[in-house]
């Protein structure tokens, strides 16, 4: 299986990344040179196989948990808005979204 | 007998000077603020903030003076600039982080800063600790205009290893006794190999991941990096411990005096040497340095296991799926809304989503994304994601066998002595198969650590991996301090330094 420049247009499209002609021939040789590397795993035979998430849960049971839903932070709206690239009276800007 | 300087002190020494008041914190630090300032050249460093250094560091004196020590009072450390930071910018080396201040301290920083520690900057890595070679950095360290790799302060024309290339440089040079890094397939070990150092990785969910900027979730995991093992110990033992509120992976497992064990006999430990780990691609140099490591440890007493670890070639694209999927959802953070780079010119708002992230990420950080991207996509996910996670579970199954028959495992860390500056870099996947021997490891979820074992081509420091079970980090650190005792790797330094 190899990718084609349609994939790499897709998945760029998907990973919301603009790719300039030459980048995108690159990362096409890039990514196929890297899943020639991922064919020996698809022949694994992983029948019955349940997938690991928490690598822990190999030996013992890993529950993940919930915090009880109180408000435990101070409001710091002026730190969490000091690195933003827009912000007016509090709120963040973007482009305009619905016409 | 002259009086050792300040910065060959160990962290154990340095504590113990601090306490009996031999030396003070505001000293320590400046005296570590001035080696850095005189060495920009390793690039190892990307911000330091002396106010708050001192700040933190009289504070220690206080506590000192009153007798109220904790254990790291006036020790002066540095974080991997993945872990964010109120008082410095908290980058992760990528251009879509510059200059970025966080309103909180990651629960690592917290944790030393609590158990004294004073932070003297942050440390240079590769782009959202995505390499092996610390080349993929954005951020122009201090002292340069540009941005620039880390340089290996053995061999400066030789990569420090990465992803915590500017970490293991730092402790090398002597420019910080001890220094946090983070470890997704290998970032604390083998830097820590490339560098001469040692440095731990504890088991996935001992230390909070709260903080640190992330990059593939089930993997990632915060460690410690000094010269010896026993300076490990004294920061794991600050480091680890639950964080239920803040990180949802976070284990139910009490913290630990790491130190405590450090002295144990090594008398009749069994250590696993899996064959997969020695064969045609393993470099001849770094092969007789690990082969002189484990013969060490036989004269010390330890019995030698063979085991098998079969599915070690294929961890590289389990790991090389699972890495980049979790990379994609995390960094989709990344859009330039709420914090970070935005893009000047856009038509609307998904152009300014792709022009803002191609401006703002490298092109590892991008080929990463565009693998996870498409791995998670309908119709690949069964294939490729699901696939890897499953021989994930074979690969941390075929650990637990092989620990029916031995303590630890032991092994190269990487195939190869750090590697000439610009070597890899135009193929991404030879870098990708460099990490053979530390990706079983993290899959699994397992702690390891690399110690200083020897020397190879060039006079490159070789690392010895030691891989533990779960929760079996005191026994790893005493097998390394053990070893520590009987050999010096450890104390040499790179020349001129």
């Amino acid at each position: 299986m190899a990718l084609t420049s349609q994939d790499i247009a897709r998945i760029a499209n998907l990973a919301r990344l603009e790719l300039q002609p030459a980048e995108s021939e690159r990362m096409l040789t890039q990514l196929n040179g890297f899943f020639d590397i991922v064919e020996k795993m698809r022949a694994v035979d992983t029948t019955g196989l349940e997938p690991l998430a928490h690598p822990v849960a190999a030996i013992q049971e890993v529950a993940l948990r919930l915090r009880d839903d109180i408000a435990s932070e101070p409001n710091q709206r002026e730190a969490n808005q000091q690195s933003a690239p827009a912000v007016e009276r509090g709120l963040f800007l973007v482009p305009k979204v619905i016409e | 007998m002259t009086t050792p300087a300040l910065h060959d002190l160990s962290v154990a020494e340095l504590a113990r000077q601090l306490q009996k008041r031999e030396v003070s914190a505001v000293e320590a630090a400046q005296h570590f603020l001035g080696r850095i300032q005189a060495a920009p050249e390793l690039g190892a460093f990307v911000a330091l903030n002396e106010e708050a250094t001192l700040a933190q560091a009289r504070a220690a004196d206080e506590r000192i003076a009153a007798g109220q020590a904790r254990a790291l009072d006036g020790v002066p450390i540095a974080h991997k600039d993945i872990f964010v930071t109120k008082n410095f910018p908290s980058t992760a080396g990528s251009k879509m982080l510059a200059g970025y201040q966080s309103p909180f301290d990651a629960t690592v920083v917290t944790r030393l800063a609590d158990a004294g520690a004073v932070t003297l900057g942050k440390l240079n890595c590769d782009e959202f600790a995505m390499g092996s070679a610390n080349e993929n950095s954005a951020i122009a360290p201090l002292g340069f205009e540009q941005p620039a790799p880390v340089r290996n302060p053995w061999d400066s024309s030789r990569v420090p290893g990465g992803s915590s290339g500017g970490s293991a440089a730092a402790v090398a040079a002597r420019l910080a006794p001890a220094v946090t890094g983070t470890d997704t397939g290998g970032s604390i070990r083998q830097p820590a190999s490339f560098c001469g150092i040692t440095g731990i990785k504890p088991t996935y969910g001992r230390a909070s991941r709260y903080g640190m900027i992330a990059f593939a979730s089930s993997l990632d995991q915060a460690g410690p990096m000094a010269r010896s093992a026993e300076d490990c110990a004294l920061l794991l033992s600050a480091i680890c411990g639950p964080d239920p509120d803040r990180d949802s992976t976070s284990l139910d497992v009490p913290a630990e005096d790491f130190s405590r064990s450090l002295n144990d006999s090594v008398e009749g430990l069994r250590i696993g040497v899996p064959a997969e780990f020695f064969g045609e691609g393993l470099a001849p140099d770094v092969r007789a340095a690990v082969d002189g490591a484990l013969k060490e440890y036989e004269k010390l007493g330890a019995t030698l296991v063979p085991i098998s670890l079969p599915r070690t070639e294929l961890s590289i694209p389990v790991y090389y799926i699972i890495a980049p999927a979790e990379a994609s959802s995390n960094l989709s953070r990344f859009d330039g809304v709420k914090f970070g780079h935005r893009a000047k010119d856009y038509s609307d708002l998904t152009d300014m989503y792709k022009k803002t992230r191609a401006e703002g990420f490298g092109d590892e950080v991008k080929r990463r994304i565009m693998i996870g991207a498409y791995v998670l996509s309908h119709g690949y996910y069964d294939a490729y994601y699901l696939q890897a996670q499953k021989i994930r579970r074979m690969i941390a199954d075929d650990f637990q066998q092989a620990f029916k028959s031995c303590d630890v495992i032991a092994g190269p860390v990487a195939p190869t002595v750090a590697w000439k500056l610009g070597e890899k870099s135009a193929d991404p996947v030879a870098n990708y198969l460099a990490d053979i021997f530390t990706l079983p490891g993290s899959l699994a979820g397992l702690p390891g650590m690399s110690l200083p074992a020897g020397f190879g081509e060039g006079g490159m420091p070789v690392g010895l991996q030691l891989i533990g079970n779960y929760f079996g980090e005191s026994r790893l650190l005493n097998a390394a301090h053990r070893f520590q005792q009987a050999t010096d790797f450890h104390l040499r330094r790179p020349e001129g330094i």
